[in-house]
């Protein structure tokens, strides 16, 4: 299903299919240009697969945005354990809401990547960890699954080329954290969702210690038009060292919400103005949150940038997972803080001291202060506690539940303070903390 | 060292093991750098973050838990980064811990404490609601306080990849998460009480020490533990002569900090309201009390005429004795009374296996084999109720080692979990089942293997032969009952065997008669039973006898005896005494039996009485002429001794009984489940 009209400023390749009748089927699959890609990749050495994910600039689309092909060159070539693909559709991070149109309208296009990547590690298992929130999409992937099985696309001897794979759906049981990719590891071996201490990473000691491929939706989706019209062409349509196009999240104060793919670059003022059609009732930009909460938020002043990695980063925040959040003069950006800090605590695994106590000392700062019982040291506190988590825990959580909290009191410090002064505005309830 | 990495730690230039752990190199350098979640031993889990230090190159803040020693590596423990980020994370766990410290019995020997006054700030900055939940217990012996637990789940660990239980959990999660019991609001487990005094701080505490004192308050005794042969070290804490705890936190001793519930909690024998306090005489049906020099006088007096009469003595001796009183009793009965009748009640045939090894004295395995050995067969014996240590130790070895286990057992047993092949036998068929792992343990490099009492006479002999015909370096370990069974052995209590396995021919006697006889036979005039219960389970055919019956309770040989003199406890004397792998352990006295005295005390009275010359009744003295006099392998590696396999009988206890001394403590009652394991007390043979 489509939920918004595409945008003319489109660059369609992960989402060509999207909105074709049966865009689901096997049929419409192999009409557009389906499985074109593996048959290529068939063709080369896993060696030449690799080359051509690193060429076409391609890096993960879940966030942390790593070179796939590097990633995929970790594995080792030669291990006498078997290998896994394990695709991460745990997708959490507030704001996002790209892989599940991916799977719910081109179920195919993924299984396409996962066999690409199958062939260029030397892995003929593959695992779809799908969150729990997204029940509904399992029957979608499952009976493209079926349908591959029946036409010999998966399973043993796929199209008569000695290659076999497997591939199958697992559910999460709603936890943000197992969108980590130990963390996801674990729970897929049946364990508590907690990270695993690392090194050793998934490209060595992966899915039941064996070596692993694991990326997000996204990032496999992207791969069949990368093997089936050439890393070079995929790369081209981004920006140097941020090839190809991305899927954009838009959503908050605009008039057109909804996922858009981009190319790599695209100016975030223009996505907002032209894709998004502006502002809703005409009311000025205050702030964006550019690829996820967990990413440190942007003033309207510092929003003139193109939309890829490195540009991000030298503007000291992330690329992300494409959630573009836009925020217009009346957000209240304390209770914006609270609202954060909220999730992060309610997801926290609680493995370790300072993520766990963190998020709970600092929603509960948060909630009092929002609720006008704050003291003057009070927004200090937040930043300094915020700043203690930073780079001292387990895994990133704790870096993504400081970094907006940390953005938002230094950018918006004025409406911190200026929360301890005044009583709580009459007819604003505060938000129910539990 | 080949492999050495160097690496610089505060300024210091330090060298290390390619694989160490850094906050290991640092510690063996005098460095100590904290952590909750570290435990040695244990899995790594990287989990409480205090060991953060700084690491030239590297971006941020390392764990030094996990981090492995790198050649050229510049650390920092010390820096203000490091000293703000110990502050923060201790800031971080006393947000929501209680401040519990004049009510938690941690007080005192509380790492957090500890670590707050080192590493903390001196004010909390933590102004919320803090989240309480109410104490549970989950056990008669454990008690858990969610609020005090800090999450660094070396309980769940040590429970879990220690013991193999796997008692302990973690439900929910974040903040909310919580360490849960294995049925959801108790335990159902060993109640080793490893869980509490792994604890580092008073989250779990001891149902039996709760409340009753402050660690400085007590004098703390290394001793070891009354119970079964496995020679743990138990360090009481004692305080106005009575014991109000055990725990071995210190690790001394061959057990590392490992204790069973009996070693922890099980010394409340000592002080149960039945204790004998006073020698008694009989008058009919009822017991006088009466004082020592009476009732020393009376056994005097009728030993003495038993002798002069040329009567018949039978004695039996305890396998709970130390072994200078196991050889001042020998000595006593020989060379005092003149008599060759004595014997215990025999758990595993020792001086078969010393036979059959013919004085290869490295085929007998120290403790420290069962956890060196790259392979261990456990046959016919259910070591984690029997002999948790020796459980513990294989356990262990297999999972830093990944040593190579083999069962042959008539009914599942713990190790069958992590044993490369385990073998069902019906009882009398073991060797059949040892035979069947041929192949695999002749690709071993070394074996340990340890017995139980099916394996005796004929079938230890073949056993012996089965393991020469590997080809492969073997070592045994015969398995006994109680604190001091071998001990008892070493020391001569048996009728044809002199101290250090000498044919009791040496001293000029005849052999004497087994346990068995001494009981059926109709013409004994005295019999002298210390420290033993045989009257449990059989009766006494002659039924003039008169009975001396040496004790802490009065057992049911104890209601046949004409005079009771009562014992103090292994916890009330000093001496020494072997375990089941042979080492020597020294006693020290935790407290003063009120009423009773030590066996050897007794025996130097009676002795003194009698006008017998058999030497001070001194544990040090007696000590030494063991060490003069008895040699520490059998002559010609030979032991002649008469094979009565049907003696050997274990009592095949649990982890919840061990026999009189179990009867009496009201710990190992309360925790008493359905009896678990393969082998219960009084199970039919």
């Amino acid at each position: 299903m489509l939920y918004n009209e595409p945008s003319p400023l489109e660059v369609k390749v992960l989402t060509r299919r999207f909105g074709l009748p049966n865009s689901t089927s096997l049929d419409t699959y192999l009409a557009t240009d389906g499985y074109a890609g593996f048959r290529n990749a068939l063709q080369r050495k896993p060696e030449q697969i690799i080359e051509e994910v690193k060429a076409s600039g391609l890096r993960g689309r879940g966030g942390a945005g790593f070179s796939t092909g590097m990633k995929w060159g970790f594995v080792p070539a030669q291990s006498p354990k078997p290998k896994y693909v394990v695709v991460n559709a745990d997708e959490s991070e507030p704001g996002t809401c790209k892989d599940r149109l991916l799977i719910e309208n081109d179920p195919h296009q993924l299984i396409e990547g996962m066999l690409i990547a199958g062939l260029a590690v030397g892995a003929h298992t593959g695992y779809i960890y799908v969150r729990g929130e997204y029940r509904y999409l399992i029957g979608i992937l499952d009976r493209a699954i079926a349908e591959c099985y029946q036409r010999g696309y998966l399973g043993r001897n796929i199209l008569g080329t000695g290659f076999d794979f497997d591939a199958s759906t697992h559910t999460g049981a709603g936890a943000y954290e197992v969108g980590e990719e130990s963390a996801l590891l674990e729970s897929l071996e049946g364990k508590r969702g907690i990270p695993r201490i690392r090194p050793p990473f998934p490209a060595v000691s992966g899915a039941f210690q064996c070596p692993t491929v694991l990326n997000n939706v996204e990032t496999f989706c992207a791969v069949p038009a990368i093997l089936r019209d050439g890393g070079a062409a995929f790369a081209a349509l981004g920006t140097p060292r941020n090839g190809g196009t991305r899927l954009f999240c838009l959503s908050g104060h605009v008039n057109r919400p909804g996922v858009y793919e981009l190319p790599m670059g695209f100016p975030l003022l223009r996505m907002i103005g032209e894709v998004g059609g502006g502002i809703r009732g005409g009311k000025k930009l205050k702030a964006v949150i550019p690829g996820g909460s967990s990413c440190p938020v942007l003033k309207a002043e510092e929003c003139d940038l193109p939309m890829d990695f490195d540009s991000l980063a030298k503007a000291k925040s992330m690329l992300g997972s494409g959630g573009v959040v836009v925020m217009d003069e009346d957000t209240d950006m304390v209770r914006v803080a609270l609202r954060i800090m909220r999730f992060y605590e309610h997801e926290s695994c609680g493995w370790c001291i300072p993520c766990r106590e963190g998020t709970l000392w600092l929603k509960k700062l948060l909630a009092r202060v929002d609720g006008g019982q704050g003291r003057a040291s009070d927004i200090d506190l937040i930043g300094e506690l915020a700043r203690n988590m930073l780079g001292r825990t387990f895994c990133p959580l704790g870096d993504a539940a400081a970094l907006p909290t940390i953005s938002l009191v230094e950018k918006f410090r004025g409406e911190f303070d200026a929360r301890l002064a005044e009583a709580r505005a009459p007819g604003r309830e505060a938000l129910a903390v539990v | 060292m080949a492999d050495a990495v160097k690496l610089t730690i505060d300024g210091r230039p330090l060298a290390a093991p390619a694989g160490t752990l850094l906050i290991e190199a640092a510690k063996s350098a005098g460095i100590a750098i904290p952590a909750f979640c570290y435990y040695e031993g244990l899995s790594l889990q990287a989990a409480c973050r205090m060991c953060l230090v700084e690491v030239e190159k590297m971006p941020r803040l390392m764990t030094a838990c996990t981090l492995p020693v790198g050649e050229g590596m510049v650390v920092k423990t010390e820096s203000p980064v490091v000293a703000g980020a110990r502050k923060s994370m201790l800031e971080f766990l006393l947000t929501n811990h209680p401040l519990d410290c004049p009510v938690c019995d941690k007080g005192g020997e509380c790492d957090l404490q500890d670590m707050v006054f080192r590493y903390g700030s001196g004010e909390g900055r933590f102004t919320e609601v803090k989240h309480h939940v109410d104490e549970k217990q989950w056990s008669p012996v454990v008690y858990f306080d969610a609020p005090r637990c800090i999450l660094c789940y070396r309980c769940v660990r040590i429970c879990d990849e220690g013991m193999g239980v796997g008692a302990l959990g973690v439900v929910n999660r974040g903040a909310h998460s919580e360490i849960a019991p294995s049925h959801g609001d108790h335990l159902e487990c060993d109640e080793c009480g490893s869980c509490i005094d792994i604890c580092p701080v008073g989250a779990l505490t001891s149902g039996i020490y709760r409340y009753q004192s402050r660690p400085w308050e007590m004098e703390h005794v290394g001793t070891v533990c009354a119970h079964c042969a496995d020679g743990c070290r138990t360090t009481l804490g004692v305080s106005n002569d009575r014991i109000l705890r055990g725990n071995n936190r210190d690790r001394s001793g061959i057990n590392g900090e490992f204790l069973c519930i009996k070693g922890r909690y099980a010394f409340d024998f000592t002080t149960h309201p039945e204790r004998l306090q006073s020698p008694m005489i009989r008058e009919g049906n009822r017991f006088e009390p009466v004082s020592w020099s009476r009732a020393l006088a009376e056994v005097a007096r009728k030993f003495s005429a038993v002798k002069a009469g040329g009567g018949r003595f039978a004695v039996i001796g305890s396998t709970r004795t130390t072994n200078e009183e196991n050889y001042y009793l020998q000595k006593f009965v020989r060379q005092g009374l003149g008599s060759p009748h004595i014997d215990h009640h025999r758990s595993g045939d020792v001086p078969t296996l010393l036979d059959a090894l013919a004085g290869r004295r490295d085929a007998l395995a120290a403790t420290a084999d069962l956890y060196g050995s790259r392979a261990v067969l456990v046959v016919a014996s259910d070591l984690s109720q029997q002999h948790p240590l020796l459980a513990f130790q294989i356990r262990a070895n297999w999972r830093h080692h990944s040593a190579h286990v083999y069962v042959v057992a008539p009914g599942p047993v713990r190790e069958d979990v992590i044993a490369v092949r385990s073998v069902r036998v019906e009882p009398g068929r073991e060797l059949e089942g040892v035979e069947e792992l041929r192949e695999s343990l002749r690709g071993e490099r070394e074996l340990v293997v340890l017995f139980g009492d099916a394996i005796r006479g004929d079938s230890l002999r073949r056993l012996v032969s089965f393991g020469d015909s590997l080809g492969i370096a073997v070592k045994y370990v015969c398995l006994v009952d109680y604190a001091n069974s071998r001990g008892a052995m070493d020391m001569g209590l048996l009728p044809d065997l002199l101290p250090g396995y000498r044919p009791s021919a040496e001293s000029g006697l005849s052999h004497g008669m087994a346990l068995d006889d001494m009981l059926a036979a109709s013409d004994l005039d005295v019999l002298w039973v210390v420290g033993a219960n045989p009257l449990k389970s059989a009766t006494l055919q002659s039924a003039d006898a008169f009975v001396v019956v040496q004790d802490l309770f009065l057992t049911e040989t104890a209601l046949r005896a004409d005079v009771i003199l009562p014992a103090a406890s292994a916890y009330e004397k000093s001496g020494t005494m072997t375990g089941v792998c042979g080492e020597v352990q020294r006693l020290k006295r935790a407290v003063r039996a009120m009423g009773a005295k030590a066996d050897l005390e007794i025996f130097g009275l009676l002795a003194r009485h009698m006008r017998l010359d058999l030497g001070p009744a001194d544990p040090e003295k007696v000590f030494e002429e063991i060490r003069r006099t008895v040699p520490a392998t059998p002559l010609n590696g030979r032991v002649e001794a008469a094979s009565r396999p049907e003696l050997i009988r274990s009592a095949r206890d649990t982890l919840f009984t061990s026999g009189t001394l179990g009867r009496y403590s009201k710990t190992l009652s309360s925790v008493i489940e359905a009896p678990g394991g393969l082998y219960h007390a009084g199970a039919a043979r």
